[in-house]
């Protein structure tokens, strides 16, 4: 059992956590720490169960079986808890494309219970680093893709939260945008001690950010460690060279689960 | 609690005001339905004795914008899932009841708003409500029309995976409650069937509620027609909550 005084120096604690759908395992008992303030990069193939991973540590989808704390807290005993102590940054848009920049953010800071006096400070310090301030008025609708994605990242930050989950971030952003933004997480990381925890499929960009990687296969972790050690093990050069030869060169055919059939979809309404 | 409501509220109302296509759009059908049914079955109504058909059908023609505009809010759910806002608000430190309430609320009162558009509009075309005494009690009874069927709606939006089962639920659901309301006939004298199927759609109580508050024939009566809509909301809110705060993404 994870107890809370054992558990003051680490964010995340994952013990053997499972996830099935139907007779399928997307996630399959896997274990693993993130501890406070670090930037942790949780890395894998398409379809290997890191989404499905947040999701359970989010409060979004109970695990079939496993425990977890996120902040000292159990996302299945005590979600609001656990709410309050992280943000996050979903791999898909999750914006309401009918409101405004501002508004998106607004209706974020009220359920997040932002004092009044902060929030509107707070929500112009935030737009004005994603460089949205001059368009806090424009539907999100008329916005591109890398500008969405730089709201969504404002707008996890908007209730300070402790720990921050991140989704594939920096897909789809320029690297002028994706170094302001890392640059950004790495002061606060120093400064307030934020806890970062994310995907990518850029492994140049993990081996940049990230203090510890896990690696997850077909919902199993096959490899933990700095990318120093990482690439120690397997004797390669970068990180890219060592996730390739844990994971193997084959390309995933990825089953077609309903998140990905809405995926699609989301493709063609936004056409 | 109220702010989160409140916020949630907003953006119901926000969204519906942005949408000017689907607001002229959901005003074209009823102004639709009054001119070519009221005129084109005019006639006939009048000499089979039952008086003015457009008198007769304006409430019906409210109360049947208002059924459309509430359905269509509460799947508006639907709409989120597919395109990623619920999660925004299903990670948010605030109970899934609170944000149930809160999105009911204003897709009842879009739909509220509606029906008094077509109040309007059924008086453009040619309606006269005979007394104006009980011009409360048919808001009142709009207003719970339209909570009824807006809760309905999050309740079956929030067993659906996507847009896919809209067109049935329009056809195999929204589309009987309409056509079996007492909407577009009179009650009395039905075969006794259809009268049945009448009785157990709650739409009918709101569309006799209406008609007695506009000043025109009541077949229940005030009472009845509160009691049933008051309570079928309850239950409709009872099961839209508990569907709702069991969805998965
Ligand atoms: N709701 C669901 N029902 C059934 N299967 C699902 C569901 N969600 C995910 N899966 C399946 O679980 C597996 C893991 O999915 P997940 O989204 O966690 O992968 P991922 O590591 O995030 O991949 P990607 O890099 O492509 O985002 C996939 O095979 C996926 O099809
Ligand atoms: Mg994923």
């Amino acid at each position: 059992m994870l107890q809370k005084e054992k558990t003051d120096n680490y964010s995340i604690e994952v013990r053997n956590l499972t996830k099935k759908f139907g007779g399928f395992t997307a996630v399959d008992n896997i274990s693993f720490s993130v501890k406070r303030g670090e930037t942790f990069a949780f890395l894998g193939p398409n379809g290997a169960g890191k989404t499905t991973t947040i999701k359970m540590l989010t409060t979004l989808l109970r695990p079939t079986t496993g425990t977890m704390l996120v902040n000292g807290y159990d996302p299945i005993s005590n979600q609001d808890a656990v709410r309050r102590s992280f943000g996050i940054v979903f791999q898909d848009p999750s914006l309401d494309d009918e409101l405004t920049a501002y508004e998106n953010m607004e209706f974020h800071g009220v359920l997040y219970k932002v004092p009044d006096k902060i929030l509107k400070n707070k929500i112009q310090e935030l737009l004005n680093f994603v460089e949205l301030w001059d368009r806090k008025n424009d539907a999100v609708k008329h916005f591109s893709g890398g500008m969405k994605r730089r709201l969504e990242i404002a707008r996890g930050l908007l209730h300070t939260p402790e720990v921050l989950f991140m989704d594939e971030p920096t897909i789809g952003l320029d690297p002028q945008t994706r170094n302001s933004i890392w640059k950004y997480l790495k002061d606060l990381n120093g400064t307030a001690g934020i806890t970062v925890f994310f995907t990518t499929h850029y492994m140049d960009e993990a081996e940049r950010v990230a203090d510890r990687v896990a690696i997850i296969d077909q919902g199993k972790i096959v490899a933990e460690g700095s990318p120093q050690d990482l690439k120690k093990t397997t004797g390669t050069k970068t990180l890219e060279e060592a996730f390739l030869s844990l994971t193997g060169k084959k390309i995933r055919e990825e089953e077609s689960g309903s998140i990905d059939q809405m995926r699609m979809n989301r493709k063609m309404w936004s056409r | 609690m109220i702010r989160t409501i409140y916020i949630l509220w907003l953006r119901q109302l926000k969204r519906y005001v942005r949408s000017r296509s689907r607001i002229i759009g959901s005003l074209g059908q009823p102004l639709l339905f009054l001119l070519a049914l009221g005129y084109g079955f005019g006639p006939v109504f009048q000499k089979a004795g039952q008086g003015n058909y457009l008198e007769f059908l304006a409430p019906g023609v409210i109360a049947m914008s208002i059924l459309f505009t509430a359905i269509f809010s509460g799947m508006e759910i639907i709409w989120d899932k597919q395109f990623g806002f619920l999660k925004e608000t299903l990670v948010a430190p605030v109970s899934r009841l609170n944000i149930m309430i809160g999105r009911t609320l204003g897709g009842a009162t879009v739909a509220t708003l509606q029906g008094i558009i077509v109040f309007f509009i059924s008086i453009a075309a040619g309606f006269r409500p005979t007394s104006l005494t009980f011009l409360p009690v048919a808001f009142l009874i709009m207003a719970l029309t339209a909570l009824l069927f807006t809760a309905m709606g999050t309740a079956i939006a929030s067993l659906l995976e996507d847009m896919q089962g809209f067109q049935m639920i329009m056809n195999f659901l929204v589309m009987p409650i309409f056509f079996l309301s007492g909407a577009l006939f009179p009650l009395a004298g039905l075969p006794s069937s259809i009268f049945i199927a009448a009785s157990a759609n709650p739409l009918t109580y709101g569309v006799d509620g209406l008609r007695g508050g506009l000043g025109g024939q009541m077949h229940f009566g005030f009472g009845i027609d509160l009691a049933v809509l008051t309570g079928v909301t309850v239950l409709f809110l009872v099961i839209g909550s508990y569907l709702f705060s069991k969805i998965e993404i």
